[in-house]
């Protein structure tokens, strides 16, 4: 099947070395075809310069030179592979508390999260804590991979044990739908060929699963919502009259003929036509890049959106969020921060800090006064203008935003709307 | 009228496309003067195609920026005018010979064109005022693309620091910036060498022949098939010979190699791509051979 045709997965996953997470993906990497000679004895060429007697495939994944001198993945870097049906992109982040910014951004377009456990250990602290970050983040589905089962000689018991601790935890999250996968990703049992050591396991391998995860239905298909990203007027002769609102669907299924409302201004219309570059089409849905028309001369500009009559996004200046804090100097009460929601921006003042939410044990600090780096609160902010959004728990597009420090204009946090 | 899906299903490829409109789009509306850095290679291609989509049936809201090194394949240029003249859009050529005479960059002769393209650049950039260039390169590529943001900062002397980029989530892109600084944009940062191929085939657009099947004289050098061209003369004990070679990426004539191939086609090509054994850059460019950080230094200086 050509690329024209399949359909994409994105993943994101968790780990440090020890864990086995490079050695898997290389093995994903390696089994699709996906790693290529030059790559792969440039990797051969560095382990046996350092002196290993193994090619360490976490060369492969660790890009930047200060990572393969510590010898550790410190950022979010993106792999590719495909299979005849599926093309994959990996969020490839660090395992270690103190990068939990950098799961949170990669955990935030993953469709599956991919948390590995060392069966000779059991959950520890840090799976307990990356199932929390990819449940905060509404990773739809979650694959559980018991790693090292060659190292417990391929015990059922560990496994089930390891399954049902996990069950258990999960009871606590928000896991629509969890795959608990016994594998050696050193030796490839269950990764991509069915594992002949655990005749026990009757579920499937774990190639098989991210071939196999429905994840189109994941997409919010009712509640229609367009942010107007850019208008499109050519002023040309040819296109005189031409006004086009553009954007990417957020959610819902815009067709023309449809009545819509535009936010904030709350002024109706309707769907005259929608646009696919030279083309008209009859629906457009997410996540597609189109141009939008309205029946109605009404004045629409970017950071607008445009929604169904009946069911429309709240505007709303009282912003009530989870918030991962990801800058050195800690977030604080009064705070002011530049905000950006959908195509809208604005300004945002901090009201308070609820609490502080522990990952590791989901234990609430409401006595904290402040976020520092890399942790994850609930936040109340003001915003200067109203924003357009539904709870993240409905549309992770609608209901995320990021805060921007005016002075050094870096990315500081990433909020999730409650509701 | 054009039926979309009836199951609300849209392709990987479809996907990549919407995401690099929304990222054109966004660039466009919240930067003052981007501009679209154009090599006249395949990915720089797709770039401008992407872009005719994002803002259709207006034309590109913006400039195209090509780093004249003197040493282009002249079928790229070629290619390049006819891609100008369709889409009715500005053209702005920095090149290295202007920017020597001028005394921007020094005439060193033992600095490759290849060095000397990230001043010209830069200096292009400062001298035009752009402060977003949008830049075709993929996380397939190399490692330390990877790891690199779609919106990617350069500081006010046009550097990337990697170990200090900006955290980027879901879609949401930040682009602000101090004075005198500048955003580098990879809109298709999530494509890879075989998405490129299909979108060309499936869009039927014009690339340079370069990359399609041809006679050529080359001669070995560092492992690697290179041009006979008076820009690149031959050393002692270099053999030119005629072969049935082609190009997988367009770069600098004295540092692109070529591969021995009788792909005449896209589809050819295509079947050639799926079954390559090494990277494009791995197997044909010289730049990318020094060390396994070469790509990682050059973009920290400001390379595309």
């Amino acid at each position: 099947m050509a690329t024209t045709d399949m359909d994409l997965l994105r993943f994101a996953t968790a780990g440090s070395v020890d864990d086995g997470k490079s050695t898997l993906i290389g093995r994903l990497l390696l089994d699709s075809k996906a790693i290529f000679e030059d790559q792969l004895e440039a990797v051969e060429a560095t382990s046996e310069a350092k002196g290993y007697d193994y090619t360490d495939l976490a060369l492969l994944t660790d890009g930047l030179r200060s990572e393969r001198e510590q010898g550790i993945t410190i950022d979010v870097a993106y792999r590719y592979f495909a299979t005849p049906n599926r093309k994959f992109i990996i969020a490839d982040t660090p395992g270690h508390v103190q990068y939990t910014r950098n799961m949170v951004t990669g955990a935030s377009t993953a469709d599956l999260g991919l948390v590995l456990v060392d069966a000779r250990q059991g959950l520890t602290e840090q799976s307990r804590r990356h199932a929390v970050i990819l449940s905060l983040l509404r990773v739809p589905h979650l694959v559980l991979a018991v790693n090292k089962m060659d190292l417990v000689d391929f015990d059922q018991e560990v496994f089930d044990k390891i399954h049902r601790d996990f069950t258990q935890f999960a009871t606590k999250l928000n896991v629509p739908d969890l795959e608990v996968i016994p594998i050696s990703a050193l030796q490839g049992d269950n990764v991509v060929t069915r594992s002949d050591n655990m005749p026990w396991y009757s579920g499937p391998t774990l190639m098989h699963h991210l071939e196999h995860v429905h994840v189109a239905s994941d997409r919010d298909l009712i509640d229609a919502r367009f942010p107007v990203q850019y208008v499109v007027r050519p002023k040309s002769d040819e296109f005189h009259d031409y006004r086009g609102y553009a954007g990417q669907v957020a959610g819902g299924v815009l067709k023309p003929g449809d009545e819509v409302v535009v936010l904030p201004s709350g002024m109706t219309s309707k769907i005259s036509k929608i646009d696919l570059f030279d083309k008209e089409i009859t629906e457009a849905f997410p996540p597609m890049s189109v141009t939008v028309h309205l029946e109605d001369d009404v004045d629409v500009s970017r950071g607008d959106m445009i929604a169904r009559v009946n069911n429309a996004p709240t505007p709303s200046q009282d912003i009530d969020a989870m918030v991962c804090w990801m800058t050195t100097a800690p977030l604080q009460p009064r705070q002011k921060l530049a905000i950006k929601h959908t195509t809208r921006t604005g300004r945002a003042l901090v009201k308070d800090i609820a609490y502080r939410l522990d990952v590791n044990t989901l234990h609430r600090d409401q006595d904290t006064k402040e976020l520092a780096v890399n942790e994850i609160g609930r936040v109340t902010l003001r915003t200067t203008v109203p924003l357009l959004v539904d709870p993240y728990s409905k549309n992770r597009t609608t209901g995320s935003f990021i805060l921007i420090d005016e002075a050094t204009g870096v990315t500081v946090g990433a909020g999730m709307i409650n509701g | 009228m054009t039926q979309t899906h009836s199951d609300y299903r849209l392709s990987q490829l479809d996907q990549l496309e919407a995401e690099s409109i929304h990222i054109f789009r966004e660039v466009a509306a919240e930067f003052e003067k981007p501009v679209l850095m154009f090599s006249g290679g395949k990915d720089s291609i797709v770039m401008l195609r992407l872009a005719e989509k994002a803002f259709y049936p207006a034309k590109i809201p913006f400039s195209i920026l090509q780093v004249d090194t003197g040493l282009d394949f002249p079928e790229v240029m070629e290619t390049r005018d006819r891609w100008v003249e369709r889409l009715g859009i500005n053209l702005v050529v920095a090149s290295i010979d202007d920017a020597i005479k001028n005394g921007i960059i020094p005439d060193a002769a033992k600095i490759s064109r290849n060095r000397l393209q990230i001043p010209t650049l830069l200096n292009a950039i400062e001298e035009n005022g752009f402060t977003a260039a949008f830049g075709g390169g993929r996380r397939d590529e190399e490692k330390a693309r990877a790891k690199e943001r779609v919106y990617s900062h350069r500081d006010e002397f046009g550097q990337w620091d990697p170990k200090n980029q900006r955290p980027e989530l879901w879609s949401l892109y930040n682009g602000r910036l101090h004075e005198g600084e500048h955003m580098r944009i990879f809109p298709i940062s999530n494509w890879t060498e075989l998405d490129v191929w299909d979108y060309i085939g499936r869009e039927g657009i014009e690339i340079p022949s370069i990359y399609f099947s041809h006679q050529r004289r080359v001669f070995v050098r560092d492992g690697m098939l290179m041009s006979e061209t008076p820009l690149n003369p031959t050393r002692d004990g270099e053999v030119v010979e005629e072969r049935t070679v082609r190009f997988r990426t367009c770069g600098d004539i004295t540092l692109t190699g070529c591969v021995e191939s009788t792909a005449s086609t896209i589809d050819e090509i295509i079947e050639e791509v799926a079954v390559a054994r090494k990277t494009e850059r791995g197997a044909t460019r010289g730049d990318d051979r020094f060390s396994e950080a070469a790509m990682e230094d050059r973009k920290k200086e400001g390379y595309f």
